[in-house]
């Protein structure tokens, strides 16, 4: 009887020590780009939180904005035989040798929020968000609040020419598209940045007499949207009541702003896009089941229901 | 006095032309240009926007213009503005009074100053290059303060250098204008202007014949960095917070700009600083006269070259000189014709 316990035990036992070494057996490396933004900072916190929760050994190399540093990484992870590598990539081209060698290698890689022109056997898979939807989850909830009611929106855009300014236009136009009430007024950029943000708002409120004519703003990042309310503020007027405020990325410094009820609405662009990419990693690497090409990452809206003062709690240790 | 009243006017009658013609254009696309009210206890429109917008470079536009006239050129102040908003609000945000705040940031810009001083009059480096160092490694300088986010607070003194008012203008119009004054008085009720124009002109001359040159170059760039603290000081405090990434980010070229647009040559020698301060007001207006206009973003840029290669044509020697010869043929055209009759 106790030799059966003894030995059920040590089953046991053994198993979880085999389980807890399988565990720790995946080594994933992991590119990041640099500290560039906010954003990205809460990205790296994020994939560190990720893989310590999933007991995975990670590597990770920072690249200062540099892709040989990126090309130098991978070699090493390479080198060291890790079980998959991460990377967000710093540009599109230039990817196809180093991509060829890991796939010799035989160590699947996952693209973090920006995908590369490479063909596409290279990769294992992409996790990003899908710009265009962002775009369109902002724009339907502004077509669902001013519910039918005339509206002159302003548009403080990206940065001219960059792929989120572009997709988060189009996104934005296309869930306006047909509805007559809403009509877009005037449309600049602010270069994502806040200075520019308040500087562009102040002039769209003097072009649009004195801002009476503007029902809402909407801005593609949230550093703009904040700009554009303190501009809105020094007008006389009262931000997310006079002039609803919608934007995206959903920052720490919007929540702020959405529990003061000066803006109405973000749409998340998540950090955690490692989440995703290691739950794919450990599908494919223990039954060798192939992700798709394209793993969409979901783009939450956030309003003032949603308790902003705890979300940004929660989002203000990430590293914005 | 009306003499030089007059010589004045003749010196600064191309910047003030132009101005007036974009300001004109402006208001043929934007009828309301013009209009001001009182409003929050200060002047309100369009044209208050521009003077308010236009501080951060006419500030950097003021020390550039001294640097310039010793035949140099600073292009670390965009970064120098980094470096000096984040330190205002690392200090704000650790609970130190603003006095201490100010104190302290204005002694880091005229730090870096002393830096860039030391690189060009002392290790005769070029001011090019000497510079450079400043303007790659502040913005990193910067982001290791605020730590690559966005450091903002809350604190209603520095705020008010931002966005307040004073006798119905906004602080940062109250403090360019101040300031300019200031110096322009320094350089031109004393013998200083003319001393920095000296070094300007021929630097081993100038030492050959008693002036401490070396002295000389480096309180240039110092005052550069004092005019990059208090533009710094100004682009944090507007949207309350340190944005160590985009903070005076290629200001350097618009305050290179606005003092070539004043008319000042980057050979050195002659300088005028309300000339610069004009030249500022020109980009501002033409940023601004784009806005408000509702031209689509992707002509910014264009519209903004197209002026400036307009404005520099119209100033160039060349063109003047050209200028002058059509305008002698013409006057000499009739008087031919009447001798003919």
């Amino acid at each position: 009887m106790n030799f059966k316990f003894a030995l059920a035990g040590a089953t046991i036992l053994a198993a979880s020590v085999f389980s807890a070494a399988s565990a720790s057996a995946m080594t994933v490396g992991f590119s990041q780009i640099g500290s560039e933004s906010g954003w990205r900072a809460a990205e790296t916190t994020l994939t560190k939180q990720q893989a310590e929760k999933r007991g995975i050994d990670l590597k990770f190399a920072d690249a200062q904005q540099k892709q040989e540093n990126q090309i130098k990484a991978l070699r090493s992870f390479i080198a060291q035989g890790v079980d998959a590598i991460l990377v967000a990539p710093v540009v599109a081209t230039g990817w196809d040798e180093v991509l060829q060698e890991a796939k010799d290698a035989k160590i699947p890689v996952v693209l973090l929020d920006r995908t590369i022109d490479a063909p596409k056997d290279l990769y294992l898979t992409a996790v990003t968000s899908d710009l265009v939807h962002e775009g369109n989850v902002a724009g339907k909830w502004l077509v669902d609040t001013v519910a039918g009611k005339p509206c002159n929106v302003v548009e403080l855009q990206g940065t001219t020419g960059s792929s989120p300014a572009i997709d988060r236009k189009k996104g934005f136009e296309e869930a306006l598209a047909g509805k007559d009430n809403l009509k877009i007024v005037r449309s600049q950029t602010g270069d994502f940045t806040r200075t520019k943000g308040k500087e562009v708002m102040e002039s769209f409120l003097k072009a649009e007499d004195g801002g009476k004519n503007i029902c809402a703003v909407y801005a593609h990042n949230d550093d703009m949207a904040v700009g554009a309310i303190q501009a809105i503020k020094e007008a006389g007027l009262k931000p997310g009541t006079d002039i609803l405020v919608v934007s995206i990325d959903a920052v720490p410094d919007i929540f702020q702003a959405m529990a003061a009820g000066e803006a109405n609405a973000t749409v998340e662009l998540t950090p955690n896009m490692a989440g995703p990419a290691f739950d794919a990693l450990d599908a494919f690497i223990k039954d060798g089941k192939e992700p798709p090409k394209w793993i969409q990452t979901e783009s939450k809206l956030y309003t003032q229901a949603d308790d902003p003062m705890k979300v940004y709690e929660e989002k203000k240790g990430l590293g914005y | 006095m009306t003499g030089t009243l007059k010589a004045y006017a003749v010196r600064l009658f191309p910047q003030v032309a132009a101005l007036a013609i974009i300001l004109f254009m402006v208001s043929l696309a934007f009828p309301g240009f013009f209009k001001l009210s009182f409003q929050n206890d200060r002047l309100y429109g369009s044209l208050i926007d521009i003077l308010n917008r236009g501080a951060p470079v006419a500030l950097l536009a003021i020390g550039m213009t001294v640097v310039i006239a010793t035949k140099g050129i600073d292009l670390s102040v965009g970064a120098v503005m980094a470096i000096c908003g984040a330190v205002a609000a690392a200090s704000i945000t650790a609970g130190h009074s603003l006095a201490f705040t100010l104190l302290v940031t204005i002694s880091t810009g005229i730090l870096c100053g002393l830096w860039n001083g030391v690189l060009v009059a002392v290790l005769d480096i070029q001011p090019i290059i000497a510079t450079l160092v400043l303007m790659v490694a502040g913005r990193g300088i910067a982001q290791l303060i605020t730590e690559g986010a966005i450091l903002t607070f809350n604190h209603p003194g520095l705020i008010f250098i931002g966005s307040g008012s004073l006798f119905g203008l906004p602080m940062p119009v109250i403090i360019w204008l101040g300031f300019g004054l200031i110096v322009a008085l320094l350089v031109r009720r004393t013998a200083l202007g003319m001393l920095i124009e000296a070094v300007g002109v021929n630097r081993r001359a100038s030492r050959l014949s008693g002036v401490s040159t070396g002295v000389l170059l480096i309180a240039a760039y110092i005052l550069s960095g004092l005019c990059a603290a208090l533009a710094g000081i100004i682009a944090a405090a507007d949207i309350r917070g340190a944005d160590a990434n985009n903070a005076g980010l290629w200001l350097e070229l618009d305050a290179i700009l606005a003092v070539v647009v004043g008319g000042t040559s980057l050979l050195g020698g002659r300088f005028s600083i309300a000339a610069s301060l004009l030249g500022a007001m020109i980009i501002q207006s033409i940023n601004t006269g784009i806005l408000l206009s509702g031209f689509p973003p992707e002509f910014n840029l264009i519209i903004k070259a197209a002026i400036i290669v307009l404005i520099l044509v119209i100033q160039s020697p060349r063109a003047q000189s050209a200028f002058i010869w059509m305008s002698r043929v013409r006057a000499a055209e009739p008087k031919k014709e009447q001798e003919a009759k």
